[in-house]
């Protein structure tokens, strides 16, 4: 069972003294070229490096392994929405308390990671959308997530750069914005001082369990033995599901984002729409951010581009909601690769097939804001065989029972 | 050679449509001459509004200066380009002022005065050309300093001097050449520095030997000036762009490590230039390290070919080779493209051009080590300098983002330190930055690879609506 594995010439290069096994927290392990650990994560994204600090805090030996760089795909280049409102019920409760940690992450990480706590105001364009924002406040009320409507002219009395297109808001206080580059670096720091070994540069391409627990095998040859196997690499947790028999119908996801250059800064909070075809912040620095629409994606070569006639079609629609980007540049357009499930949540909770596995991946778009608290709930998982939060609604079995359990 | 196929598959790769060349500098113009001579009239698209390119850029309309004040020594090449040009204009698809921001298998994005447009393409011929290598010295964003490439085009094309006493700092022949233009046309000159020991360049005076006439040329600009009574200075390192508010003089040190300083009140600085290479990149054609020059390239064969079938490649946007090598490249590549579409091409066009490009390149490999870049002036950046002026990122900054537990290469530097992430995309500041943290992490510098494109290649005004 072996993943294909890239040549020589596709990996970017590594400056040879800071090759990952001449790293001098692993030299030991460069030497035997074997590890045996209690939990072994696949996948350093924000939820991987979020499970390794959780665990390696409860003072139990982990490794973590990451194919590139910690958060070098949809972690780490994603739009930066630190948003609950507007979430699948189910996903509220992890949000919740996925929020509370987005408080306390300089304390957590050392970083704030540039986290906002700016609100999230959704908006509506015509009465229909409108409807929904109205609709989903009674949702948010039985999960403890404070929205207020903002009707027409309080709208644009309150937000004066808005366009004449918005005839009402949704206004979530607590939600906010951040850097998708610094998260999961800063929790994978995090998880190194408090004691986890976190090793970039290796691909897993060869998975097995015997009795003992499970073997990993990374394309330049490192071996890692676990009692627990933690399976948090994203789109690609699809194919490691698949290993053990769960195979899950996972497509991926590459939503087309676009910067300008600095504009004056006077759109303080994360902006959605209804419907989700346009979304927007600013930053401190000027530069408006925004996506809508999709790019182009190669899961086995490990590229994504955002496509130029999508890029085009975004930029009228970001105009529409806020006037003062028709005069500005834009300056980049990117992309990344998140795994996508057909109900649109991912999959968490234990596998069905193979004691000792546990699944979070397939975040549908949204897992930024999740992989803080989808760490402490693995961590739960893993140690303590449940979590005090709901995650029924997230079973791998959904999809490979045949019917709901 | 490796690609991946979001940047390959050509979906026009069988369609009957028309070769489209980016960039109407010398290798584009001899690229679209080749193709219309061969009967097979080509899209030429340059976002300038003349054709030229960056050597022989033409006046805007209403300045008449005549070809030889122009151009000097250049004036018989540059009269020739632009009469070649002329000659082809009216038989071929010309698309001044247009934009190529963004390229996908068999499809450009082009833009034009608010207008975005998709062309589907069967062949292209990238001759895109390049632009200048900066090193940030302290004081380099006062206003008063320009790029070696700036202060010439605002002397060719607008006819107006930077500055009233002008230093002079950097290495290449362009160096030289600016110089002896300023002098020409009257401009005071406070000093020429040149990064590069004369001894250096002496010891490459084989190779460049195989270029007479151009040896001749880059001689008699360095006597002229030295005649002139110009100050001269070789093997000088520059510390500091001297002033307040404005440039008011340059500070330097000598081969002998002694501090000197200049009054100016203009810089022009420059250290050879870098391919403008994103529309390659974009392409899917891979790159490669070009040790002679420390610039990253796109890769191709000397036929102007690439991995990627159906994108060649001609000019200083795949390696700086100079305008008479990139006239030969362009029409080299049209004839590679020509091949490849099953036409008959004159095989003893070929083999000449063949030979005159391998003549040039031992001239060029003797230029590369005749005026080296200064990698370790770059790599000594100090930490309070600016080193990303878009998003304002001092080289301490972006040491702090590569110290231990942090970036490993130069994109995960970007990502930590905001450094290329502003308007130019890095552009103007990646040679030093790659420098600078090679050092810091005592790598060879192409192990911290290159700062990765993506479209828009330039800014792109939010306006843009697509044609419908
Ligand atoms: C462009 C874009 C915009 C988005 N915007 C938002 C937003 O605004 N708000 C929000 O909440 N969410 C957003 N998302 C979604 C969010 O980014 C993802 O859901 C989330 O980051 C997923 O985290 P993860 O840890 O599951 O996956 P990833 O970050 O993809 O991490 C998985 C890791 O596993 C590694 N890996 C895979 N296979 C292997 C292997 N065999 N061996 C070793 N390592 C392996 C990968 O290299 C990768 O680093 C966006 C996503 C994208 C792509
Ligand atoms: C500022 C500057 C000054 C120079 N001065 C001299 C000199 O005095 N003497 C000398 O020998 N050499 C000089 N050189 C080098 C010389 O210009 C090159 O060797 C020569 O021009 C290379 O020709 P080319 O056709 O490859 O590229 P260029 O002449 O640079 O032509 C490239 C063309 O492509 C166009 N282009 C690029 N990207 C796009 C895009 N995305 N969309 C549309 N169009 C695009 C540009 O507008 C440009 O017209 C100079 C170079 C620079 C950058």
């Amino acid at each position: 069972m072996i993943w294909r594995r890239r040549s020589e010439a596709e990996r970017e290069p590594v400056p040879a003294e800071r090759d990952p096994d001449k790293h001098p927290v692993l030299s030991n392990l460069a030497a035997i070229g074997k590890i045996s650990t209690d939990v072994l994560v696949i996948g350093g994204g924000g939820a991987g490096c979020s499970a390794a600090l959780h665990i390696a805090e409860r003072g139990v030996r982990v490794t973590l392994l990451e194919r590139g760089l910690v958060g070098s795909q949809a972690s780490g280049v994603n739009y930066g929405g630190v948003r609950q409102q507007g979430r699948h019920p189910a996903e509220l409760p992890i949000a919740r308390r996925s929020r509370e940690l987005w408080g306390r992450l300089r304390e957590i990480t050392g970083s704030d990671c540039e986290f906002v706590p700016s609100g999230h105001l959704k908006l509506a364009r015509n009465a229909e959308e409108e409807a929904e924002l109205v609709a989903y406040a009674d949702v948010a009320r039985q999960y403890d997530l404070p929205l207020r409507l903002i009707g027409r002219n309080a709208v644009h009395a309150e937000f004066p750069f808005l366009g004449p297109a918005v005839v009402a808001g949704s206004f979530a206080a607590d939600d906010g914005h951040a850097n998708p580059r610094l998260l999961a670096p800063a929790l994978a720091r995090a998880a190194r001082k408090a004691g986890a070994a976190i090793v970039e540069h290796a691909e897993v391409v060869r998975l097995a369990r015997d009795s003992d627990g499970f073997i990993a095998e990374t394309a330049n040859g490192l071996e890692v033995r676990a009692k627990s196997l933690v399976n948090t690499a994203g789109y690609w947790g699809g194919a490691i599901a698949e290993q053990f028999g769960e195979k899950v119908p996972i497509q991926v996801l590459a939503p087309n984002m676009i910067v300008t250059e600095p504009l004056p800064y006077v759109v303080k909070v994360n902006l959605g729409v209804v419907g989700g075809n346009v979304y927007l912040r600013q930053i401190a620095r000027g530069n408006v951010i925004f996506g809508g629409g999709h790019g182009e994606a190669d899961p086995v070569a490990l590229r994504a581009r955002p496509l130029p006639a999508i890029t085009l079609e975004a930029l009228p629609l970001a105009a529409e909601i806020v006037p003062m980007l028709r005069d500005a540049l834009v300056i980049r357009s990117w992309t990344g690769m998140d795994g996508q499930m057909p109900d649109h949540i991912p999959v968490i909770g234990p596998s069905r097939t193979t004691p000792g596995l546990f699944h979070a991946f397939g975040f549908s778009g949204h897992g930024f804001q999740l992989g803080p608290a989808i760490g402490a709930i693995l961590g739960e998982l893993v140690l303590d065989g449940r979590s005090g939060t709901p995650i029924e609604a997230f079973d791998i079995g959904r999809f490979t029972l045949g019917k709901p359990p | 050679m490796p690609t991946d196929a979001l940047c390959t598959a050509n979906p026009h790769a069988a369609a009957d449509l028309p070769p489209v060349i980016v960039g109407a500098g010398p290798a584009g113009v001899r690229a679209a001459e080749a193709l219309l001579a061969a009967g097979l009239a080509p899209i030429l698209i340059d976002e300038g509004a003349a054709a030229g390119g960056r050597i022989y850029q033409r006046q805007p309309p209403g300045f008449t200066r005549d070809a030889a004040t122009l151009h000097g020594t250049e004036a018989g090449k540059a009269t020739a380009l632009h009469t070649a040009f002329d000659a082809i204009a009216a038989r071929i698809d010309w698309r001044p002022g247009t934009l190529v921001w963004a390229v996908r298998p068999g499809e450009l994005h082009l833009h034009r005065d608010g207008r975005a447009e998709t062309l589907p393409f069967r062949d292209l011929i990238l001759a895109t050309g390049a632009m200048d290598r900066l090193i940030p010295l302290p004081g380099w964003t006062l206003p008063g300093v320009f790029s070696l490439g700036g202060a010439q085009i605002a002397l060719k094309t607008q006819a107006v001097a930077i500055g009233r006493q002008v230093a002079f700092v950097g290495t290449g022949p362009l160096l030289w050449l600016l110089a002896h233009q300023y002098r020409k046309a009257g401009g005071g000159i406070a000093a020429v520095i040149d990064t590069t020991p004369s001894a250096t360049k002496r010891r490459q005076i084989l190779g460049l030997l195989t270029q007479p006439g151009m040896l001749a040329r880059g001689l008699s600009y360095m006597l002229g000036l030295r005649r002139a009574g110009v100050r001269i200075v070789e093997g000088a390192m520059p510390e500091a762009i001297l002033g307040e508010g404005r440039v008011q003089g340059l500070r330097w040190r000598d081969a002998r490590g002694r501090v000197q300083e200049s009054v100016c009140d203009a810089v022009a600085m420059g250290w050879h230039l870098r391919p403008e290479a994103q529309l390659a990149e974009l392409a899917g054609v891979p790159f490669r390290f070009n040790p002679r020059q420390r610039n990253w390239e796109p890769d191709k064969d000397p036929t102007g070919r690439t991995a990627v079938p159906g994108v060649y490649l001609a000019g200083d946007g795949a390696g700086i080779e100079g305008a008479d090598a990139a006239e030969i490249a362009g029409a080299r590549a049209a004839l590679s493209l020509l091949q490849d579409r099953g036409r008959a091409v004159d095989a003893g066009l070929l083999a000449a051009l063949d030979r005159r490009a391998g003549a040039m390149l031992a001239f060029r490999h003797a230029l590369d080590a005749a005026f080296p870049f200064p990698h370790a002036l770059a790599a000594g950046i100090a930490d309070d300098v600016m080193v990303c002026r878009c998003e304002a990122i001092t080289a301490g900054e972006l040491r702090a983002a590569v110290d231990p537990g942090g970036a490993m290469e130069i994109n995960r530097a970007k990502a930590f330190s905001r450094l290329g992430m502003g308007r130019c995309q890095g552009r103007v500041c990646a040679p030093a930055a790659a420098e600078i943290i090679a050092a810091r992490l005592g790598a060879p510098v192409e192990a911290v690879g290159r700062l990765r494109a993506q479209a828009p290649v330039k800014p792109l005004p939010a306006a843009a609506r697509s044609t419908p």
